[in-house]
């Protein structure tokens, strides 16, 4: 593998899990708790949407072959996604999608403040950018978190419920492989075993905090490296992908 | 006697243009057809996030994503500053979100029709958005002080829905034969419930007198309509899309179109609640209201234990 | 417990650095955080602004319209608080 063909297949791991999280943070749209949070969750898809077009954008002028950050988001099927799986899972209760999103928000806050210091110029710079949005979105998980996890005995859990289901697909997030060994060697991505003890240490802390457990169990699910994803990332794709499938070629 | 001077009052300083403030002395009907109106208003903003949502998860590329996403927020913001103005006049937000829930509160008529192809979403920017437009720049001269603030505030936002509403039809229009047979459908669709929108005729309008001494109501329907429809067609005509009235003519004499006779029978069904979404946009409500309940109340507890603990 | 949809906060935005905070409306929200991360989100969607207040809605105490008269008029007739009021011959500098 090249150090070229590395880079693009870790910018599609990034960029497609933003794309996908922000999809799914999207469904939620008219339907949230209560307004001003409505008005928040559309907040932090946007920014999930516009990393995800950025990172797109970086992965299509690497592979040089022509294609943009639409082509890549609207022509390629399930096998050849890279988001990690806990991304597409679907958002459940409002106490699923606040624990889905915080898991992965600690995570990209530890990767993206490693990233920054990465040799290639344009990931540096994404990465300062996006680490900013996610500061804020950790900050508004986090609070989420409290409040549900210590509010009333239902929304405790509920809560529960969501991170003993959701805890499975934290694992992957840490796994490496040749793109990973590559890309490290090049200085243009962190070990992963760093990322993971921060995200552990911070994540054991707020649960904790929240009054809530992690679970005893330690299976893990994984395979988005290679694109073996969940059941769910086809229906997703089905109707994101819908319109433009349908009009090859047309311009929007 | 004392009513009749503070009447007397109330209409000097909104005939001086003076803005009236929440603690203000104001008769009961006008507070009353405020509350009305701006509740209506805001109702309409956050069901108007429903069918342009129903597309945000088929948006056709990134950018019109993005777009799409931005504006349904915007339409929350919207919601929330005039439920916060009607607010000023001593009704509480939780009481205006459940006379909507039950269905005692009316919403714009327009959001009952469904969103059938991607071009919808042009055409609600393009047309929904102009005519809201139209009679909110007029409602943000009217005498209430935080209902103006929140036009005045809402307008500025809002230019861009229409913009980008237009740009969507502009290019379907210049697109496959496919995309402008698209995009002339949903103008065929959306052209008559937004000319509609606008409020029943004149003649069908009563008590509009005291509304517009009051400044209450800025001016007639037929004239923002009119107004609407001038600036409308000749954009149409730009990029070749058609407006689907044959009556539609050009008055060189007026310098005004004429339109076709409308359909106020479809209208006042819809109000009623017999459009075609009314029962799935209600329910929709419904249901995030009570899917947010135990969130809303978490949160609260929580708060509350925090509080003691500090204490 | 009834259903509410929170208390609510006045929101004051500081639009640029040495400029005061202006009230700019409020948002609903069930505690100090919140309201202020709620405000971020509603009124600086287009970068309105670079700090935020917020204040519970209840502990604001305002004057009333009647007090109007009473509590302004008075500075009405004292027109030497201003500085327009003194006429300094033309030549002195500096006053």
């Amino acid at each position: 593998m090249t150090t070229q063909e590395a880079k693009f297949q870790y910018l599609l791991r990034l960029g497609d899990s933003n794309l996908i999280i922000g999809h799914r943070l999207s469904e939620w749209c008219g339907a949230g708790p209560i307004l001003e949070e409505d008005i928040a969750l559309i907040n932090i898809a946007l920014d999930f949407v516009g990393n995800a077009t950025a990172l797109l954008g970086y992965a299509a002028t690497v592979e040089g072959n022509g294609r943009t950050e639409d082509d890549l988001a609207y022509l390629r099927n399930e096998r050849e996604f890279r988001n990690l799986l806990i991304t597409e899972q679907p958002n459940g209760d409002y106490a699923s999608t606040i624990t889905r999103q915080f898991l992965y928000d600690v995570y990209t806050f530890y990767l993206y403040e490693a990233l920054k210091s990465s040799k290639d110029e344009t990931i540096a710079a994404l990465a300062v950018k996006s680490h900013k949005e996610v500061t804020y979105h950790l900050r508004h998980t986090t609070e989420w978190m409290y409040r549900l996890g210590d509010g009333t005995a239902e929304s405790h859990e509920r809560m529960q419920n969501a991170i003993n289901d959701l805890w499975m697909f934290t694992g992957e997030m840490f796994d490496m492989d040749e793109v990973d060994q590559i890309l490290i060697k090049e200085g243009i991505a962190p070990d992963l075993n760093n990322i993971k003890s921060q995200w552990e240490t911070h994540v054991k802390r707020v649960i904790a905090e929240a009054t809530l457990q992690i679970p005893t169990y330690n299976f893990k699910q994984k395979g988005s490296k290679e694109g073996k994803h969940s059941e769910h990332l086809g229906f997703l794709l089905a109707e994101m992908q819908s319109v433009h499938r349908a009009f090859p070629g047309a311009k929007w | 006697m004392e009513d009749e001077k503070q009447l007397a009052a109330f209409e000097a300083k909104i005939a001086a243009g003076n803005k009236i403030e929440p603690k203000d002395w104001m008769p009961e009907a006008y507070r009353k057809q405020l509350i009305r109106m701006m509740s209506q208003h805001a109702h309409s903003e956050i069901v108007g996030m429903l069918p342009e949502g129903n597309w945000i998860t088929r948006a056709p590329n990134l950018r019109r994503k993005a777009i799409l996403l931005a504006k349904v927020q915007d339409e929350a913001g919207h919601g929330l500053y005039l439920y916060s103005a009607t607010e000023t006049l001593g009704v509480d937000r939780s009481e205006l979100l459940e006379q909507l829930h039950t269905g005692k509160a009316k919403y714009s008529s327009i959001f009952n029709y469904p969103t059938l192809t991607w071009a919808d979403i042009g055409a609600i920017g393009w047309l929904v958005d102009g005519a809201a437009i139209m009679n909110q720049t007029a409602l943000a001269r009217g005498s209430y002080g935080p209902y103006c603030r929140a036009m005045i505030r809402i307008c500025k936002e809002e230019s861009f829905h229409n913009r980008q509403g237009y740009e969507i039809m502009m290019h379907l229009a210049q697109g496959t034969p496919e995309q402008k047979a698209m995009a002339q459908d949903a103008l065929n669709r959306w052209w008559w419930p937004s000319i509609m929108m606008l409020g029943p005729s004149d003649d069908q309008s009563p008590n509009s007198e005291q509304l517009m001494r009051w400044k209450v109501k800025m001016e007639s329907n037929d004239a923002i309509r009119q107004r609407f429809i001038d600036r409308t067609v000749p954009q149409a005509d730009f990029i070749g899309l058609s407006i689907p009235d044959k009556d539609l003519k050009f008055d060189e004499k007026t310098g005004h179109y004429t339109h076709g006779p409308i359909n106020w029978d479809e209208f006042f069904e819809v109000i009623k609640g017999n459009g075609p979404c009314n029962a799935k946009r209600l329910k929709a409500r419904n249901d995030a209201d009570k899917k947010g309940r135990w969130v809303r109340d978490a949160a609260l507890a929580y708060a509350e234990k925090k509080k003691l603990k500090a204490a | 417990m009834t259903d509410t949809q929170w208390p609510v906060w006045e929101v004051f935005v500081q639009a640029n650095p040495g400029i005061p905070h202006k009230h700019v409306g409020n948002v609903h929200a069930a505690d100090a955080e919140m309201a202020i991360q709620n405000a971020r989100d509603v009124y600086t969607r287009r970068s309105e602004g670079i700090s935020i207040w917020v204040v519970p809605a209840n502990a604001i105490s305002a004057s009333s319209p009647e007090d109007q008269g009473s509590f302004f008029e008075p500075s009405n007739d004292k027109p030497y608080r201003h500085p327009t009021f003194y006429k300094i011959p033309e030549g002195v500098k500096y006053l």
